[in-house]
């Protein structure tokens, strides 16, 4: 293995700033990873390798000019749902297979206004709906730590690929979870940004009020670089906040004195793994000897609803979202029917995989007349309730902390046969997209050899301190130094 | 909340989505036990609570009404599985 893959943004850029090394050599290091790794962890869908050498090349004469900015030449992966203009975007399903999108997202065009260089796409549950990424169309992920165990999703190729150095970091998109949990599963940083806070223009919509794009890195440092990169207002997004964007890494050096954080005790529900549960204590304790104030007596009883509003507003969304693959416009296309209406039919029922029908029919059926009422209306009211206990937790609180999940990764096959449980893996972190609040999970700990991740959540808009308490819990500890071995 | 063959047909045909007799039977029993998990939300006393909509409160956004070059034809009948003449071809939609 070439070392340079295993290098973070920050010392990447270094070593390009003094010309140790050229975008080029990373690029082809990358690539060598991919190469040497791929047939074991199946975190890419597609690889680019002829444009990223070029977008390699093009970074370098950039760099050669002075023009060096802070994740130029340095290579990433993209969760396979983010619009790349003549690259494939699948979404990780049979109806996307062969899409080419004629645009770049948003945060796509910002990478590329900052010369990074684009790998290729990354695997994910289809449509970003799932936790393991076996929902995927084309093959599962595997956990670099264990093969036998699953990334989460429903980012676990981004996940996969960063914590495997086959990339130095990657973009991942989360609805409920779907950045933190696979990024706590592999053992790397994973943030969820506040609603508005970074462009969904590109983004494949699954559900629109929940959808946010964030990044998936090595460390904390890097984490607040992508955010530097891609977070701002977007007029191509209407949901999009015209709010001014901090420079993330300058907060990151202070310390956590003066800093109040709860622990709301619902986060640590019945189910939960005795081993996660120790690890995230000590982890806490950490943060108090880091000057924290710390209460442990928070409690926020309407999160034990949030796994069910979930389950309504997000498939009620998708339901009307997904219906713009009627096989006319873009994606497969079944032929072989006698009307207009049939093709239609056939062309989502050969087109979408079992989980995405699964959401599709329960949306459909939460939104449909009798039933709106009694689903999606009372869902939305006790969002409303959701929000409302948070907003009045960070009067008192600048940050809650909780496990990013209440166990580690679970087995290949485990869950997939049971909805339910594999819904219950996102407990822990779909609360935050119902109530639209920054969330970070980072490396805590370790049991039976799979990663624990801790998730902080902050106030919206704060992305800052939720940083900045990562950063001081991750310099204090060696988690994040571990690679697995594959 | 049980549901019944004929409302997981009915729901199906709502979506548009075909289904194979394995779906409907499985997505019969799947869908019914997802459906009692939302119960919990009967304990939750929600009189005179508005509905979330968004998670940020934005109100109406407006841009000013500026014209700028729409994408080629060509590149949008790209991705179109039948074309015919610049527009997208599809089954007869009257008999």
């Amino acid at each position: 293995m070439n070392k340079l893959c295993q290098l973070t943004i920050h010392e990447a850029h270094e070593l390009l700033k003094r010309s140790e090394i050229s975008s080029v050599d990373l690029t082809k290091a990358t690539l060598e990873r991919i190469a040497e790794v791929e047939d074991k962890i199946h975190a890419c869908v597609t690889v680019t390798e002829d444009i990223a050498l070029k977008q390699a090349e093009e970074a370098d004469g950039y760099i050669r000019n002075g023009n060096i900015t802070p994740l130029a030449g340095v290579p990433t992966l993209i969760k396979d749902v983010i619009c790349t203009a003549g690259i494939r975007t699948t979404c990780s399903s049979k109806i996307l297979e062969n899409f080419v999108p004629p645009y770049d997202a948003t945060v796509i065009k910002k990478l590329k206004t900052q010369k990074a260089v684009i790998l290729g796409k990354a695997n994910m549950d289809e449509f970003a709906m799932g936790s393991s990424t076996e929902h995927s169309a084309f093959f599962p992920t595997h956990n670099p730590w264990n093969l036998n165990y699953v990334p989460g999703g429903s980012s676990g190729g981004p996940a996969a690929a960063v914590v495997a150095d086959e990339a130095v970091y990657a973009l991942g998109s989360d609805t409920g979870g779907s950045i933190r949990q696979p990024a706590g599963f592999c053992g790397v940083v994973g943030l969820k940004p506040t609603y508005g806070r970074v462009s969904r223009f590109g983004l494949v919509a699954f559900a629109s009020s929940l959808d946010q794009i964030g990044p998936i890195t090595k460390d904390v440092t890097d984490c607040a670089l992508v955010m530097n990169a891609i977070a701002g207002y977007d007029s191509m997004d209407s949901t999009s906040v015209d709010y001014p964007v901090p420079n993330y890494v300058s907060y990151l050096k202070r310390d956590l004195k003066g800093l109040r954080i709860g622990i709301p005790r619902e986060y640590f529900v019945a189910g939960m793994q005795e081993g996660v549960k120790s690890a995230l204590e000590i982890a806490i304790k950490k943060l108090e000897e880091l000057g924290a104030e710390i209460d442990w007596e928070v409690s926020l009883p309407h999160t034990k609803y949030a796994l069910a509003v979930y389950y309504i507003v997000a498939p009620s969304e998708a339901s009307a979202n997904l219906a713009r693959y009627d096989g006319v416009k873009y994606g497969f296309s079944e032929q072989n029917a006698s009307s207009v209406i049939e093709a239609m039919e056939k062309t989502r029922q050969f087109g979408f995989g079992t989980e995405v029908k699964r959401r599709i029919m329960l949306g459909t059926y939460a939104l449909s007349a009798g039933y709106y009422d009694a689903y999606y209306l009372k869902a939305q009211k006790v969002r409303t309730l959701i929000k409302q206990e948070y907003e009045q937790a960070f009067e008192k609180y600048d940050a809650l902390v909780t496990p990013t999940s209440p166990t580690v990764a679970f087995k290949l096959g485990e869950k997939l046969e049971d909805p339910m449980q594999m819904y219950l893996s996102d407990v822990c972190t779909l609360p935050i997209n119902i109530a639209g609040i920054p969330a970070i999970s980072v490396p805590a700990g370790f049991v039976d050899g799979l990663p624990v991740g801790m998730q902080v959540l902050g106030k919206p808009f704060n992305e800052e301190t939720i940083l900045r308490i990562a950063f001081a819990y991750e310099q204090a500890t060696e988690w994040h130094k571990r690679k697995p071995e594959i | 909340m049980k549901l019944s063959r004929q409302q997981v047909e009915h729901v199906a045909w709502l979506a548009r989505l075909g289904l194979s007799e394995d779906e409907i039977e499985k997505f019969t029993v799947e869908l019914s036990n997802i459906l009692e998990n939302f119960e919990i939300l009967n304990q939750v006393d929600i009189a005179d609570v508005p509905p979330a909509t968004h998670a940020v409160p934005l109100q109406s956004v407006f841009r000013e009404d500026q014209s700028f070059p729409s994408y080629p034809q060509s590149d949008v009948l790209a991705n179109a599985p039948k074309r015919e003449e610049g527009c997208f071809k599809v089954k007869p939609v009257l008999e």
